[in-house]
């Protein structure tokens, strides 16, 4: 019993007991910090998000003008300028990676969740996929310097596209995977009764039940590539022109562009650096947010 | 009608049973997701080769010496790798310390706390800030945090251990500018929160409810259901989250790059700067030749290596979440 409960009993021994109950103390305390700490250090994670967002909009809203999308990035010292390039550029990039990324993707989660399941291989590629979902995203970069960069002696957009193409192809995996296991045995059971072949059994009907989980997973790989920079300091660079229609040298795109110009000495690159985070911040939460909205479930990272 | 269809059955009589897809594209279609499932394993591999084949000449000039030594001078084409190795572990531990606690806090509050019509909200807000590009992490740290974090944190704390043992050296900054190992740690915290908390959420969801609801019978409080039962339940779970953001932390480089200093010093006080091996390979790569750019991938090599373990670690202590 504690000291403060017993004191109140005996001065008021018709009122109502204290607010912690016939709990003792020293654990009503406890509950209580425990409640109140972890709704704090949710408001903070809450707070933070809104904190970014809003120095994204105070910073990058002054910067927007119509010049920064129709022209290209300045050179050093000189005025105005736009990032044109470096939109179309990323835009390019990020459509490449996910082009490359998913069908390689899509069809290696039907592996793991329709032909393989639980054999030896299955299990040992399912490892090594977790274990590229979480790799540091600038050993890819220097992997692909090693694999295309060297050999084709330049940077290049297409080495850019493989390097986003890699870190994509995981999450695509992982998403498939998951939504295939969902779609219930039977369906398929009923397809394999009408006589179809396995490869029918998945295209018409596993991968239709899980279309909505599967787009969301390229819809979440696009939202991943679209803002990776790592990856690309090595691969695709940065300049400060329209690339070339080969893509071969370096391919202007915007987290590159933010990282070179928002260190740089230059007001209007600062400025230019500000406006391209809050694009680029906006189109990947937009971009998550539909991918959630699609899937009604709660259950895809 | 009875006349078409007993037409139909004549015409397919002679035809083979299948005719939309022939077996050839059944097998086709079987080899090329195979094929892609391999294609998966190769690129580990090829991650593996390409460092170890592009760091050699580094470890083969050093040997063993590259990773103790911390001389990194580029004129002499002398490196070695203890300064960015200590602030990878060290930033990294920094994060851990400060965003697991917040991660489980998060994750309890969701599972336990949270009013359900609020649940679907906070989640998305927690994951959003998976979704924020790394670099406008660093923006983030380097133009808001870091200033406020000199003026409010660093220029305070040296005064009051100024003199003091150890305190005095860990806690001391020679030039509060706000950019340094622990502010990168900070950063670090923040961004590895959305995974902790999403994996932990889903392992307390995982807890059968019978569980819980038993100990709110007995009359436990919810700090007791938490610590008695749910955490115990989840226990080794729980570790593999927390070593998979540990994976994330090691080998983030954009956010660290920004707030980190970029120093190849090796100081006893977290408020300096320091540097991590991702955030050299950043700074460095583009211009380097020769020896120096086999010393940056055998950096990366080590960052492969320790990433890889603990991220194998983790994937032991953490049975896959399953979905559904």
């Amino acid at each position: 019993m504690d000291i403060a409960l017993q004191h109140q009993a005996s001065t008021e021994p018709t009122t109502a007991p204290a607010p912690w109950g016939r709990v003792r103390r020293s654990r009503h305390v406890a509950d209580r910090a425990l409640k109140i700490i972890c709704t704090l250090f949710t408001v903070l994670g809450a707070f933070v998000l809104g904190w970014i967002l809003l120095m994204l909009l105070v910073e990058g809203i002054g910067g927007l003008s119509p010049a920064v999308f129709t022209e290209t990035t300045p050179g050093p010292g000189t005025q105005g300028g736009g990032i044109a390039n470096a939109i179309v550029g990323s835009l390019i990039l990020t459509f490449l990676g996910i082009v490359v990324a998913t069908p390689v993707g899509v069809l290696a989660g039907t592996y793991l969740a329709e032909y393989g399941k639980s054999s030896k291989l299955a299990e040992v590629i399912r490892f090594v996929n977790d274990i590229l979902l979480a790799a540091p995203s600038i050993l890819i970069g220097l992997f692909v310097y090693m694999l295309m960069v060297q050999p084709m002696g330049g940077y290049s957009g297409w080495a850019g596209g493989v390097a986003l193409a890699i870190i994509a192809v995981p999450v695509i995996v992982r998403t498939t995977e998951d939504m295939l296991r969902l779609v219930p045995g039977s369906l398929r059971e009923a397809g394999a009764a009408l006589g179809a072949p396995m490869s029918t059994v998945i295209i018409k009907i596993s991968w239709k039940a899980a279309r909505a989980g599967m787009v969301t997973g390229v819809l979440l790989a696009t939202a991943r590539i679209a803002g990776e920079t790592a990856p690309l300091l090595f691969t695709a660079l940065n300049n400060n022109f329209w690339f070339s229609p080969t893509l071969m040298g370096g391919v202007a795109n915007l987290p590159v562009m933010i990282f070179q110009f928002a260190l740089s000495p230059y007001e209007n690159w600062r400025e230019l650096a500000w406006a391209g985070a809050l694009i680029i911040t906006m189109s990947i939460l937009a971009l998550s947010i539909v991918a959630r909205l699609l899937l009604r479930k709660d259950k895809v990272r | 009608m009875v006349a078409l269809s007993q037409e139909r059955l004549v015409s397919s009589a002679d035809a083979p049973a299948r005719r939309s897809t022939p077996p050839s594209f059944d097998r086709l279609f079987r080899l090329a997701s195979l094929a892609s499932a391999l294609l998966v394993l190769i690129v580990l591999l090829g991650i593996i080769g390409s460092m170890i084949y592009g760091g050699m000449p580094a470890f083969r000039e050093f040997g063993f010496g590259f990773i103790t030594s911390s001389v990194w001078n580029v004129n002499e084409d002398q490196y070695g790798a203890w300064v960015a190795i200590v602030g990878t572990l060290t930033t990294a531990l920094i994060a851990l310390v400060i965003g697991v606690p917040l991660s489980l806090g998060i994750a309890i509050f969701l599972t336990q706390l949270c009013p359900p019509w609020l649940k679907r909200p906070v989640a998305t807000t927690i994951e959003l800030l998976a979704a924020v590009p790394s670099i406008i992490y660093g923006m983030w740290g380097l133009f808001v945090f870091a200033p406020l974090f000199a003026n409010y944190v660093q220029v305070p704390v040296s005064n009051i251990v100024e003199g003091m043992p150890i305190i005095g050296t860990i806690l001391y900054a020679r030039t509060p500018s706000g950019v340094g190992i622990l502010t990168a740690g900070i950063i670090l915290a923040i961004m590895i929160i959305p995974f902790i908390a999403s994996i932990a959420r889903d392992i307390l969801d995982q807890i059968p409810s019978v569980l819980r609801e038993s100990a709110y019978g007995i009359g436990c409080t919810t700090w007791e259901v938490v610590r008695n039962v749910l955490l115990p339940q989840a226990g080794v779970s729980i570790i593999g989250a927390i070593m998979l953001g540990l994976g994330r932390a090691l080998g983030e480089t954009m956010a660290v790059t920004f707030v980190v200093g970029n120093a190849n010093r090796l100081s006893g006080s977290l408020f300096d700067p320091g540097s991590t091996i991702a955030s050299r390979i950043a700074n460095e790569f583009n211009e380097a030749i020769g020896l120096q750019l086999n010393a940056l991938m055998a950096l990366g090599c080590i960052l492969f290596l320790v990433t890889f373990t603990v991220l194998v670690l983790a994937r032991l202590l953490v049975s896959r979440v399953k979905v559904g």
